[in-house]
């Protein structure tokens, strides 16, 4: 995590990649108990990776991990639980060892459709994400690229990655 | 979409992020939160006479003191309320303390004060101004600190909602402290104590709609 946040990309890579496992393992357990799909687990589990990513400044590096993740995804639970109107079921905050199981499978497509959800966003925050984050161009050559200058391509990025998770939300409520 | 593809485009071209903004951004915004309520005080309802002289400016500068005794140990655990978790890392009645201390010296010298005397002090001529002021100068601090904490992720929004309103009523508390004329305890209890309370109380009902992430 603390090369994560240093902006090694293979480390957080990995990280995520581990973390996926965990989540995965956690949603699918808590929404089988009250009838809820697997797909609907894995866009839990994408939503809160998402969370994690974009909010990964807020991880303290002289505390645990897990603890910190575990919150995320508790809050991401408890959060969709509510807006899906659900009955609330009983989610002790205490069970952060058990979160650590793990459940490997990964073939399940959740229903976020990535194009779809792109296509939503503005102009420029499309073309910056698609350059940087799809294409893996540096930020220099999508900067020429798109025509912007490299703060500008940072600063799309960066709400491009927000406003996605913002309509991941909304979608959800409707 | 598979979670993998969503992992790749996410580790492509990772930003180096600086976990420190958290605690500066939040300490920024009360900041930026304390110069509007005093600007506000010092521009709109102007400052109490005589201020610089020694007889109205140890009082003032008792209630301000009071209201930063409140503040700050409530600024700190604000930060450590927007972090995911940060609600288990320390108790509300830890930081609960202060008010209730002080509220508590106020009650003890309201005790020996003869009763007859209550209704002149508490309800002296300024009660209703303070009443209306300080709400209404926590606005802008209580925006200045939402704003600054939906940048960050906390995980209990009733509970982070309060405590930014206790820190915007505080802050404004402190402002009107400069401006106020009546330095009675009982009066600086009854209504400061009573207005920040309702600060606090509108930001823990508001703190899950405007906070939710």
């Amino acid at each position: 995590m603390k090369a994560s946040l240093a902006g090694d990309a293979a480390a957080h890579r990995t990280l995520l990649n581990r973390l996926s496992v965990n989540l995965r393992a956690y949603y699918k357990t808590r929404l089988a108990r009250i009838g809820r799909s697997a797909t609907e687990a894995e866009d839990l589990t994408q939503e809160a990776l998402m969370a994690i990513h974009t909010r990964r400044h807020t991880y303290d590096p002289a505390e645990a991990l897990t603890p910190w993740v575990y919150a995320i995804a508790r809050y991401k639970l408890i959060d969709h639980l509510r807006h899906t109107r659900s009955s609330m079921t009983d989610l002790p905050i205490e069970d952060a060892e058990e979160f650590m199981a793990q459940d490997d499978y990964a073939g399940t497509e959740s229903a976020n459709d990535m194009t779809r959800l792109l296509s939503g966003l503005p102009d420029k925050m499309r073309r910056a994400i698609q350059a940087v984050k799809l294409d893996g161009l540096s930020v220099v050559e999508a900067a020429s690229q798109c025509g912007m200058s490299e703060s500008a391509v940072k600063v799309n990025v960066h709400r491009g990655l927000k406003a996605l998770v913002a309509s991941i939300a909304r979608e959800k409520r409707i | 979409m598979k979670t993998e593809d969503l992992i790749s485009m996410l580790s492509t071209n990772v930003e180096v992020v600086d976990h420190r903004r958290v605690g500066r951004n939040i300490a920024m915004a009360v900041a930026a939160g304390a110069a509007v309520a005093v600007a506000t005080v010092f521009f709109v309802l102007g400052p109490r006479a005589g201020l610089s002289t020694a007889g109205t400016f140890v009082p003032s500068l008792l209630k301000v003191a009071f209201t930063l005794i409140i503040l700050v140990p409530a600024s700190i655990y604000l930060v450590r309320l927007t972090r995911p978790g940060g609600e288990r890392r320390s108790s509300v009645a830890l930081v609960a303390l202060p008010f209730i201390a002080v509220m508590l010296l106020v009650a003890l010298s309201l005790g020996f004060a003869p009763g007859s005397h209550w209704k002149g002090t508490i309800l002296s001529d300024e009660w209703l101004e303070c009443v209306i002021s300080i709400p209404l100068i926590a606005i802008v601090p209580f925006a200045v600190i939402i704003w600054a904490v939906r940048q960050m992720a906390p995980t209990d929004l009733a509970r982070t909602g309060a405590f930014a309103g206790l820190v915007a009523g505080c802050l404004s508390a402190t402002g009107y402290a400069l401006h106020c004329a009546d330095d009675s305890v009982p009066f600086f209890a009854m209504w400061y104590g009573g207005t920040i309370a309702l600060c606090t109380y509108a930001g823990w009902k508001l703190g899950p709609k405007l906070l939710r992430w």
